[in-house]
């Protein structure tokens, strides 16, 4: 499959979405002034992906800030891997928050309780 | 300008200032809201609290609100005494820091056929708790669709459960057809 690598901006995520080397992350800050035609692309990417996904699928959310609008987005992301995880595929999702962010560590929570799929929460360090 | 135009003009300038001062007002713009315009105010205020060492948990809720507000009015404003698509998108936005608190103020024009709705919406959302708060995003984020617009219906829950506040908002009138409608979002510097 093609490898979809974006780098980040001040208002868009970085994003790889890379199966041969088992690489899905999307990170940074997402505001883009258009969420949809920002997000069909990845939307699309997980769909073809999942029809024939690797072993296993690690996918890494590291936010710092989204929108509201972006918060809709991710939740279509997350829906693909429950989906996938329906089907039976080994899919886990890491939630990655900044140590002193209780706002995006209950972001994390809640979309835990919405979706059913494996998801650990890892808390870090910035810099 | 003649002498006494240009007097008046200068001594607006004064009390607009003035005036700025008295109410602790950092930024103010009226015009249409873009998202060039949304990147340039968050990150100006952005290093204004960087500056004065705001905490980390204040700044991140006071970026959210500006650009839920700011977002509301590109999405939301319509078009002021004319059906002129393009002043829809427009109003007036302003942030002022006091001791205690950071204040973000959106005002824009809205046809009256409108003020029902919104206000059905915010009177709910202030008669929820944290957790009614909380259940009504994910509700939301669910089985909402976004507009045509982008806007997922989510800005004004986002900001009650950032600021931890009830929403603040008047409808003022102004012909037979608009109100203005005003929002004040409070976030507290003590966090």
């Amino acid at each position: 499959m093609e490898t979809i690598k974006i780098m980040g901006t001040d208002d868009t995520p970085t994003v790889i979405l890379d199966a041969e080397n088992d690489i899905f992350e999307i990170s940074g800050r997402s505001l883009p002034e258009d969420v949809t035609a920002f997000y069909d692309p990845i939307l699309n990417w997980l769909d073809e992906y999942a029809t024939s996904p690797n072993p296993k699928t690690i996918f890494t959310f590291k936010l710092v800030y989204f929108n509201t609008a972006s918060s809709k987005l991710l939740l279509d992301i997350l829906m693909k891997f429950e989906e996938m995880h329906e089907n039976g595929q080994d899919v886990l999702i890491k939630w990655y928050y900044p140590e002193d962010d209780e706002d995006m560590q209950e972001a994390g929570e809640e979309y835990a309780d919405i979706v059913d799929v494996p998801f650990e929460q890892v808390s870090y360090t910035l810099n | 300008m003649d002498k006494k135009n240009v007097k008046g003009f200068l001594e607006f300038v004064y009390d607009f200032y003035k005036s700025m001062k008295a109410h602790e007002i950092t930024l103010v713009y009226e015009g249409e809201i873009t998202h060039q315009i949304t990147k340039a105010f968050t990150s100006l205020t952005e290093s204004n609290m960087a500056k004065e060492e705001e905490s980390n948990t204040v700044q991140k809720k006071v970026f959210h609100v500006m650009v839920e507000c700011l977002q509301n009015i590109s999405k939301h404003a319509d078009s002021f005494g004319s059906d002129d698509f393009l002043f829809a998108g427009r109003g007036i936005f302003m942030v002022s820091k006091a001791d205690v608190e950071y204040h973000v103020t959106t005002g824009n024009v809205i046809e009256n056929s409108k003020i029902d709705e919104l206000t059905k919406i915010l009177d709910h959302i202030n008669t929820l708790d944290k957790e009614g708060l909380k259940d009504l995003y994910k509700t939301q984020m669910r089985e909402g669709r976004l507009s045509e617009k982008g806007g997922a219906g989510l800005g004004f829950i986002d900001i009650a459960r950032k600021t931890g506040r009830k929403l603040n908002y008047h409808f003022l009138p102004i012909d037979e057809e608009t109100h203005f409608f005003i929002l004040t979002s409070t976030i507290s510097r003590n966090e």
